[in-house]
């Protein structure tokens, strides 16, 4: 099978440790990852803060990049539901403008193919012991889009309980948004901030050490508050997690 | 309701106030976060929610398809029943054909049931414009209005206020209206609701008229339906001579049958309840039983409008249950009164740019009052999907387009504002479609690291505020990839 990572443009220029630890998972687990260099960005930021027009480029850029893949691998919730749900949403606005089918049909076959990390994992590979090794008192934070909209339910968490040395404890109203939501981090950036603040304080209350999440983007409205108030815990993503081994521990 | 939305500033700047005050926070994630268990309690009873919810969305998806024939039995029906049927096109027709028929009677004073439709219009001033008073008996409304204050929420407009602040308004206020607080009122529940209920007594036994909305018309009877937990508003419907409805036309169901998706959705996604309260349903008139005259005033208002798009229009089949609401985490802590609109929260961010247009400040900032996070679609019994929609109206706000207003087709310009944004906007997606230009940019944020500053100046502030900005990498992942071969060179 040829598999792709599509690590996103916020992890290739931000969080490359996210994209290494993926790598190191995968080929762990038996599969040979490329990661097509021509990639760039999926459109989710320019359609979801209303530059659907803008966005369509993009995603017939990264149909025409992932096209040859069986399997298209993200290690973000948001940027998997970006092409599952919304690229075919952007085909059928396309077609009702007067459009033709033209965009529907470009984008069509990537969109079964994409798989967010933890789905590939446990439905693709069918595993959820990677053989990782991670020491540490975690709690987990469904991230919106993996949560409603791909549907992604427990396979983080399976994920999670099978790891070496890992204590999971539940989070207080984890399901409740953490305020990152794109532009409106600084759109709103009052309410974001204050939706920030308590989902950090419902992750202290849990004494986790680490609070982990499978998008970083998330994880860089929750760890970016998290720092700034001066707790002891860290946002980590998931992959780093089950990339962590007994002989290369992640950090 | 004797304040008013007009001139209301931004979500945003609005949002600021609420979040910074502490006893609002507090308010609000009690009442909200208490409902919304119940909410999720109520309906994981009931086996086939589900569909229940799908019948509901295709029953109003059919309704509005067919509206203008809906419409049509419906006045044929009301008025075979005894009724009048009037048909305002926006607010200020509405507004004119209650006052007017008001006056017909030689009255002064009217019992209100609670109503999102005469809140919408702001019917209460256009009365007092015409030296009518206007009397809500819902006891949320009631707090409402005493305390000079607007709603806050669609079922509990006074969730914004505590028992205290309650015993206070009552205290303070109940004697200008009427009668007053009884001596030494604490702020119990029980005690509260005894203040009110004397004090909306006197009200019910004297009112000639009441004004009332519906949650449901029938067209095939000309039944309409109002929802209460109270029993104040059976009173408004049964004790006066004469009663106005006022009704946004996508109130409409086909059937009598239909009604029995909507008793079991409603009451669970609104307060939580099996079985709703106080159901009252009324056919035009019956002699020597009830009112003697009843008035439908369909109101448009900017639904047909609304109709007209395709992608928006299913904010229409909204049945003004709250869930979404008590659900949404920007709602919690921005309050209602932000949303600068009798119809707050993630269904006020859809409905009012689209029933008022986007021209005014606070409607061009309501569809990004959301972070998307996809909560109320969840919980919406009629499966509005509120994200889809926000987006949706972002376009409209940042491209501008054609859209109908009052009828008429428009093209909307482009709101101002956003400049910049679709400039970068642009620029990004120039960027992004040259992977080149990608890795030049990437390569000098990572050359220009440890220039980094911690904090931002100017709009970054939005972000780094509050938030510490993640360190840059030293190479980005794609020059590691390609340095190592994928890792394989890596040394171990």
């Amino acid at each position: 099978m040829r598999v792709a990572l599509f690590l996103t443009c916020v992890n290739d220029t931000l969080c490359p440790d996210t994209g290494r630890a993926v790598v190191k998972l995968l080929t762990r687990l038996g599969v040979d990852v490329d990661f097509p260099m021509d990639q760039t960005c999926c459109g989710q930021a320019h359609y979801n803060t209303g530059y659907r027009h803008e966005a369509e480029p993009l995603a017939e850029h990264f149909a025409k990049v992932f096209g040859e893949y069986e399997a298209i691998v993200t290690p973000s919730g948001s940027c998997g539901a970006m092409v599952r749900e919304l690229y075919p949403r952007m085909g059928e606005r396309a077609r009702a403008e007067g459009r033709g089918d033209s965009l529907a049909v470009t984008l069509a076959p990537v969109v079964p193919r994409t798989y967010e990390l933890t789905e590939f994992l446990v439905d693709v590979l069918g595993v959820t012991d990677v053989g990782a090794y991670y020491p540490h008192k975690v709690t987990y934070h469904p991230t919106c889009h993996g949560l409603r909209s791909l549907g992604l339910g427990d396979r983080p968490r399976r994920l999670l309980q099978a790891v070496e040395g890992l204590e999971l404890v539940e989070l207080p109203g984890a399901e409740e948004c953490c305020g990152f939501g794109g532009t409106f981090a600084v759109k709103n950036s009052d309410v974001s901030a204050a939706m920030g603040a308590d989902k950090v304080r419902s992750a202290e209350s849990t004494g986790a050490q680490v609070l982990c999440a499978a998008d970083n983007s998330c994880l860089m409205h929750i760890g970016g508050t998290m720092s700034r108030v001066g707790t002891g815990m860290r946002a980590v993503h998931l992959a780093e997690i089950l990339a962590s081994t007994r002989e290369e521990p992640a950090a | 309701m004797s304040g008013t939305f007009i001139g209301m500033p931004a979500f945003p700047q609005a949002a600021r106030a609420s979040v910074h005050d502490a006893t609002l926070r507090g308010n609000l994630r009690h009442a909200t976060h208490t409902i919304r268990g119940k909410r999720e309690q109520a309906v994981a009873e009931v086996a086939d929610w589900a569909e229940l919810r799908e019948a509901g969305k295709r029953i109003k998806d059919h309704v509005l398809r067919h509206l203008d024939r809906y419409l049509v039995q419906l006045e044929e029906s009301v008025t075979a029943a005894g009724g009048v049927v009037h048909w305002a096109a926006d607010a200020e027709e509405a507004n004119r054909i209650v006052a007017r028929l008001v006056k017909e009677t030689g009255e002064r004073e009217v019992v209100k049931v609670k109503s999102m439709a005469t809140q919408e219009i702001g019917l209460n001033e256009a009365l007092q414009a015409e030296g009518i008073r206007a009397y809500e008996t819902d006891l949320a409304e009631l707090i409402v209005q005493l305390g000079r204050d607007r709603p806050s929420h669609i079922l509990v407009p006074a969730i914004h206020r505590n028992r205290g602040e309650i015993r206070d308004i009552f205290t303070r206020e109940m004697g200008e209206w009427g009668r007053p607080a009884p001596e030494g009122l604490t702020d119990s529940p029980a005690e509260l609701a005894e203040a009110a209920r004397l004090h909306l007594r006197e009200k019910f036994l004297r009112a000639k008229v009441g004004i009332s909305g519906a949650n449901f018309m029938v067209a095939e009877t000309g039944t309409l339906v109002v929802v209460e937990s109270e029993g104040n508003g059976r009173m408004c419907l049964t004790l006066p001579e004469t009663l106005i409805s006022v009704v946004g036309i996508e109130k409409t169901v086909p059937s009598w049958r239909d009604l029995e998706v909507f008793l079991q959705t409603l009451p669970r996604s609104s307060t939580a309840e099996r079985m709703n309260p106080y159901t009252s349903m009324w056919t035009g008139t019956r002699d020597e039983d009830g009112p003697r005259a009843f008035h439908l005033v369909l109101l448009d208002n900017g639904r047909t409008d609304t109709l007209a798009d395709e992608v928006g229009r299913q904010a229409l089949r909204c049945i003004r249950c709250s869930a979404c609401l008590n659900v949404c985490p920007v709602y919690e802590r921005a309050g209602g009164h932000a949303y600068g609109s009798v119809y707050p929260g993630p269904i006020g961010a859809i409905l009012s740019p689209q029933l008022r247009g986007t021209r005014s400040e606070i409607d061009a900032s309501l569809p990004y009052a959301s972070s998307l996070c996809g909560a109320c679609y969840e919980v919406c019994p009629v499966a509005i999907d509120i994200p889809e929609v926000l987006v949706h109206l972002r376009e409209r706000v940042v491209e501008g387009g054609p859209v109908i207003r009052e009828g008429n087709k428009v093209v909307l310009r482009p709101a101002k504002g956003h400049a910049a944004e679709r400039a970068a906007m642009r620029a990004a997606r120039w960027a992004l479609t040259r992977p080149g230009a990608l890795r030049t940019a990437q390569r000098l944020a990572s050359r220009t690291r440890r220039l980094r500053p911690r904090t931002l100046p100017g709009p970054g502030r939005a972000w780094s505020g509050t938030r510490d900005l993640p360190p840059v990498p030293p190479e980005p992942f794609r020059d590691w990839w390609q340095r190592t071969r994928g890792g394989k060179d890596e040394a171990k």
